[in-house]
């Protein structure tokens, strides 16, 4: 059985619940429970149609549920018969369950955790699993957050930009457990453009797709970081950046330049070079531009410094990086980079040593740790 | 989204303003002690914030290889040793700030006469996963 096949209906149905009344929180997990069923049952018996089927397995657990909920409360005149569906089309449900699940009201981490479970139809463990927390941890963010949205009723909440913030988190986050959440994230990018014509979200789609082509070639066998300019492009998946370069292109085509497209251009330009060498830096560093303009992010004007240094030379790179607050993230790693290109290896092996030390990260830490050493060890010859 | 580690030290840490020893508590001090430090943890795994808190004995050794075919060199009870570590709570959340306060909230836990510990606690990041969007 298709699990992803399976999981992207899962929209579809909550959407349905929701339009015959169930409230949001209940009606996730009814579907959720369905989704369970399904996997029991499916391999053995599969159905004509799995919607309509997961529509009513889902229902009935929804019935019974509030059924016993208002026996509990003797309120057992509460719950109607099955009303008929709206006669509003699926996009429009999907749409509103990603809206709903990156709603501002909620925290990063509870929106990822919601989208996850309610738009992806993950369980409670494997979300768990993912981000390395406790099952009961991960349970009571999701009910938090669930509750939080319950209020929110069937208008759009939020706005796209918030819904592909929480999509880029997602993605961001990388793999741990038995889920791969990029894969994930590139799944509800791919199934949100199919519902909203929006070029931001393509551009979203098209930035995932070149990044995930490069995975195979980004770690070495023993888990180390290969940079860019190191990396075997023969290794890269070109169908993957075939695909993401067509559908950047399209939204380039339409004029409404955001974020993620230009970042996503940036991405390409690495993605079509041959060789590091025949890179097009001038033209990265006029994406760089835009993408200050768009904003004003001295992380962006960070990474600009480095493509400067590629299209104009080190000097002008230290140029750039020297406008800039040293106290930013990855500073240190930038500047030492610069330095040793520039000819000063002993500058550069400190400021490696120094950006060791700040790195967010283990790979990282330890290649930055393994640039300070090599520069090192040069001296000492 | 980011992990830390908030570390309780029995020696080591600088010295809290409500500074007396445990033992010179009175068993009902040292229940409500308790108490706070449970609810902490309850309260945390209700916000989807706790992932994991343990308590260490005072009581350990240094442990160091000693060679092929030799079984390990052992030393201690680590009296001389400036730093030792009491408990740990490992939280998830979603910024530094977050992190400080919380900390913050564990650290006026009662002690003596029932007023807050103000015990300093370590507050030390997690080296995360490595993102996928760096190059």
């Amino acid at each position: 059985m298709d699990e992803a096949l399976l999981r992207g209906l899962v929209p579809g149905v909550l959407g349905i619940l929701v339009r015959r009344g169930a409230d949001f929180a209940a009606a996730e997990d009814a579907v959720q429970d369905a989704l369970v069923e399904a996997v029991r049952v499916w391999p053995g018996e599969p159905p004509r149609d799995p919607k309509g089927w997961l529509v009513t397995v889902a229902w009935r657990r929804f019935l019974d549920a509030t059924r016993a909920d208002a026996a509990r409360r003797r309120r057992e005149d509460l719950v109607g018969e099955e009303p008929e569906p709206g006669p509003v089309p699926a996009a429009d449900d999907t749409l509103w369950l990603y809206f709903l699940c990156a709603h501002p009201s909620l925290t990063p981490s509870s929106a990822v955790a919601l989208t996850l479970r309610a738009v992806g139809g993950l369980t409670t463990r494997q979300i768990a699993r993912a981000y390395l927390v406790p099952e009961t941890t991960m349970g009571q963010r999701i009910s938090r957050a669930k509750k939080a949205v319950a209020g929110a009723g069937l208008e759009r909440p939020g706005d796209v930009a918030t819904v592909l913030r929480v999509l880029y988190l997602v993605f961001n986050e990388g793999y741990s457990g038995d889920v791969d959440l990029a894969a994930e994230a590139i799944r509800l990018t791919r199934q949100l453009a199919a519902a909203v014509d929006h070029p931001e979200v393509a551009g979203l789609l098209a930035l995932m797709l070149l990044h995930h082509a490069r995975r195979a070639a980004r770690t070495a066998p023993d888990g180390a970081l290969v940079p860019l300019a190191e990396q075997d492009r023969g290794r890269w998946d070109t169908g993957a950046i075939a695909e993401g370069i067509g559908i950047l292109q399209a939204a380039l085509a339409r004029d409404r330049l955001g974020e993620f497209q230009a970042q996503a251009a940036i991405a390409a330009l690495h993605a079509d070079a041959p060789t590091a060498e025949e890179t097009d830096w001038p033209q990265i560093v006029e994406w760089y531009d835009e993408l200050v303009r768009l904003t004003g992010s001295p992380v962006v004007r960070l990474n600009r410094a480095v493509a400067v240094g590629e299209a104009d030379g080190p000097r002008a790179g230290l140029a750039a990086l020297a406008e800039l607050d040293p106290a930013l993230p990855r500073h240190p790693a930038v500047a030492a980079y610069l330095r040793e290109r520039d000819g000063d290896p002993v500058a550069a092996a400190r400021l490696y040593a120094e950006a060791a030390r700040q790195a967010p990260n283990l790979a990282e830490r330890d290649h930055l740790t393994r640039q300070a050493a090599r520069l090192n060890a040069r001296r000492e010859d | 989204m980011a992990k830390y580690l908030l570390l309780k030290h029995y020696r080591g840490a600088p010295a809290a303003v409500n500074d007396v020893p445990m033992d010179r508590w009175t068993p009902e001090e040292i229940s409500a002690h308790v108490r706070y430090m449970n609810d902490f943890a309850g309260r945390l795994e209700e916000t989807g914030e706790f992932v994991d808190g343990q308590a260490l004995s005072p009581e350990g050794m240094w442990v160091r290889y000693d060679g092929e075919g030799r079984p390990p060199v052992t030393d201690g009870p680590f009296a001389e040793t400036k730093d030792l570590i009491a408990g740990w709570m490992i939280i998830d959340v979603d910024s530094r700030e977050r992190a400080v306060e919380l900390a913050g909230e564990l650290s006026a836990a009662p002690g003596a006469g029932g007023r807050p510990i103000h015990e300093w606690l370590e507050v030390r990041p997690f080296l995360g996963a490595h993102p996928t969007v760096t190059e």
